[in-house]
């Protein structure tokens, strides 16, 4: 008995031995990558698929229908006018945000005012309440104000935002007080002082914060699904659903569906290719 | 007209108070160098002058114009920081430039012209278009100081512009302020804690303890002819040894004893009346020295050496005189090891006493020129 396992342990240590040191470790991260990979493979080879290619579990190839799918959804249901919404949207969102982000931030670090503290801890205190905790008073307020079905009712409750003007509050803060002290000796004003200086010095924390916004507004559903009811207003992630309810004889059309995630997919996925050193680095800091 | 001149200066943050009470006046054209310890007072004192602080209390007036309430670029004023404060996303030339161009009045000609003036008197003209991370701490300081030089102001402020610097380069760029402030005359103030900085770039120093000024003197008045304890202490390295100890009158003369020491004073100023015990007596390192180097000394003293640190260009001794540590410069390679007793005199001219309150009481030499500020009042 015991002289078997310790020939097999000898022959295990032998294939180890013969393999380059690392394959192991290679190993495990491919098959890592390619488990967290699946789904977005399985989508894109889905979305060329028939639905009844789809209906065969074992058929994982890609599918008869080739790019067809795609041009289905963008031309015939509308899915063209989805993500031109959703790119509108987010775009909005994202200069609205910085912006305003900015100037909060600016007035929060640069300016003595009273209880400057708690007005900073409020600013804090609303990152306990995301836009789906308080979607029936403020889709109640959109219907007082008559803003449904508007851009101001998508973008309105995104433009402002607790964490990016922790992060320009961070940012600011960490550049040293004698910048700001030569710029009054000069007498600069707080204006050309953020546009020629903060800005420019921070402008990989914006670029960061901007991806993040980006990506997070395009991704959102809930909130356009409430208080947009006009179909030519909506955003792409309800655009997906959409898709889901135009079955054909029964079947949902799953090709079609995942072609309409695979086209949402992209723009954040360019964004974020384009911008992703920034991105990092924002992450990094708000580690510390 | 660009003199400087500071009334009563107090400023007080909330329930610590920095600065306490300075009176100063700077001539124009004049170095005057503050420095002090860690939390004397001394930036607050200079950053008041600039605007960046308010006066809590007393005036500063630059030339015939107070200035308490002026903002800082009104002020006519240049201020160069210890960490350069350079924009990193400028070159030098627009580092130069930003406040020229923000806030003023110049035309871009006169501008471009005074860059291109204060470049070529730094010698900084090829760093123009780099930033600040591609320079050199020397560079990036010699930038900021081009920063202050393109204002043309009446008053340079320095705040420690050398700290980051390495020694080597420090000792360089201090001879190139000097050169700087030679050929332009414009009254400068100049904070830092290291006192050889002090000694070396000041027409006059002022010292800071405690945000209360302790002198104001010339260095070499300083070195010589400090006005308390603490000034004594604070210039010169290694520090002056101070011993406690007792004066007697016996007849004419005046008799220092402390533990294992005993010292007739020469007759020098303010030595009349002195009969009393808790004084202590201060005599620098390079006044003491082994007998054997001072022929027709007359009162020696043995003490026993602790420590030697051979410095070079002189071996410093650490030796125990009673209960007293004092510290003695000799020769370098004398062959003097630790446990050695050694025998040692004073050069009785350059002996100091300071009272309980560490006043300075006695010079046993006269300056030729006493000035008011030698002895405290």
């Amino acid at each position: 008995m015991a002289t078997e396992t310790d020939t097999t342990n000898i022959d295990a240590r032998r294939l180890v031995h013969r393999l380059p040191d690392d394959v192991l470790l290679h190993g495990g991260i491919v098959f890592s990558i390619l488990l967290m990979a699946s789904p977005l493979l399985l989508a894109v080879i889905m979305s060329t698929q028939s639905t009844t290619e789809v209906y065969q579990v074992t058929n994982l190839g890609l599918g008869s229908k080739g790019l067809s799918n795609y041009s289905d959804a963008l031309v015939n249901y509308d899915f063209s006018t989805y993500m031109l919404n959703s790119f509108v949207m987010s775009v909005i969102v994202v200069v609205g945000k910085v912006t305003l982000s900015l100037f909060a931030a600016l007035a929060l670090v640069y300016y003595r005012f009273p209880y400057e503290r708690a007005v900073f801890m409020f600013i804090l205190l609303t990152l306990l309440l995301p836009v789906p905790v308080r979607i029936v008073p403020l889709f109640q307020l959109m219907a007082d104000l008559g803003w449904t079905n508007s851009l101001l009712a998508l973008t309105g409750p995104y433009v402002a935002s607790a964490t990016a003007v922790f992060l320009f509050r961070q940012q600011f803060m960490g550049i040293s007080a004698s910048l700001v002290e030569v710029a009054r000796l000069d007498g600069v004003g707080p204006l050309t002082f953020l546009f020629r200086v903060l800005i420019p010095m921070s402008r990989g924390m914006i670029a960061g914060v901007c991806v993040i916004t980006f990506i997070y507004t395009w991704n959102q559903f809930l909130w356009p699904l409430v208080v947009v009811t006009d179909k030519s207003s909506q955003v792409v992630q309800v655009g997906i659903r959409y898709l889901q309810g135009s079955a054909q004889a029964g079947l949902t059309q799953w090709g079609l569906i995942m072609a309409g995630a695979v086209l949402a997919l992209l723009p954040p996925l360019v964004v974020l290719i384009v911008l992703h050193r920034p991105l990092l680095r924002t992450l990094t800091i708000q580690q510390k | 007209m660009s003199d400087i001149t500071i009334q009563n200066l107090r400023k007080t943050y909330d329930d610590v108070r920095a600065v306490k009470g300075i009176d100063l006046e700077i001539d124009d054209g004049e170095f005057l160098v503050v420095v002090g310890p860690s939390g004397c007072g001394k930036s607050t004192t200079l950053r008041m002058l600039a605007g960046l602080e308010s006066v809590t209390d007393g005036s500063i007036a630059i030339g015939d114009r107070v200035v308490n309430e002026v903002p800082p670029k009104d002020r006519s004023i240049a201020m160069v920081f210890q960490n350069y404060a350079l924009y990193p996303h400028m070159t030098a030339a627009e580092n130069m430039k930003f406040g020229m161009k923000s806030a003023s009045e110049f035309s871009g000609d006169e501008i471009e012209r005074r860059v291109e003036e204060a470049t070529e008197t730094l010698d900084i003209a090829h760093l123009r278009d780099r930033k600040p991370k591609e320079l050199s701490g020397g560079e990036r300081q010699r930038v900021a100081i081009g920063r202050a030089l393109v204002r043309e102001p009446d008053v340079f402020l320095m705040d420690e512009p050398l700290s980051n610097l390495d020694a080597k380069l420090r000792v360089q760029m201090r001879a190139e302020l000097l050169k700087l402030h030679r050929d332009l005359e414009t009254t400068t103030v100049y904070v830092t804690h290291d006192q050889t900085e002090a000694m070396t770039l000041g027409d006059r120093v002022a010292v800071l303890e405690d945000g209360r000024l302790q002198q104001v003197a010339a260095p070499q008045e300083l070195y010589d002819y400090p006005s308390n304890q603490f000034v004594a202490g604070f210039v010169g390295e290694p520090a002056m040894n101070f011993i406690p100890a007792s004066v007697r009158q016996r007849g004419d003369e005046h008799v220092a004893t402390a533990p294992g020491l005993s010292l007739t004073l020469p007759a020098g100023s303010g030595l009349d009346g002195i009969d009393d015990d808790g004084l202590t007596l201060g005599v620098r390192p390079e006044d003491v020295s082994l007998v054997s180097n001072r022929a027709g000394a007359s009162e020696s003293f043995t003490a026993e050496v602790t420590v030697t640190e051979p410095l070079g260009e002189l071996l410093l001794l650490h030796c125990r005189l009673g209960d007293e540590e004092i510290r003695v410069k000799v020769e370098p390679r004398s062959r003097i090891a630790a446990g050695d007793i050694v025998e040692l005199a004073v050069d009785t001219d350059r002996l100091h006493l300071f009272d309980s309150d560490g006043d300075a009481v006695y010079h046993s030499s006269v300056p030729e020129q006493v000035t008011e500020s030698a002895l405290a009042d």
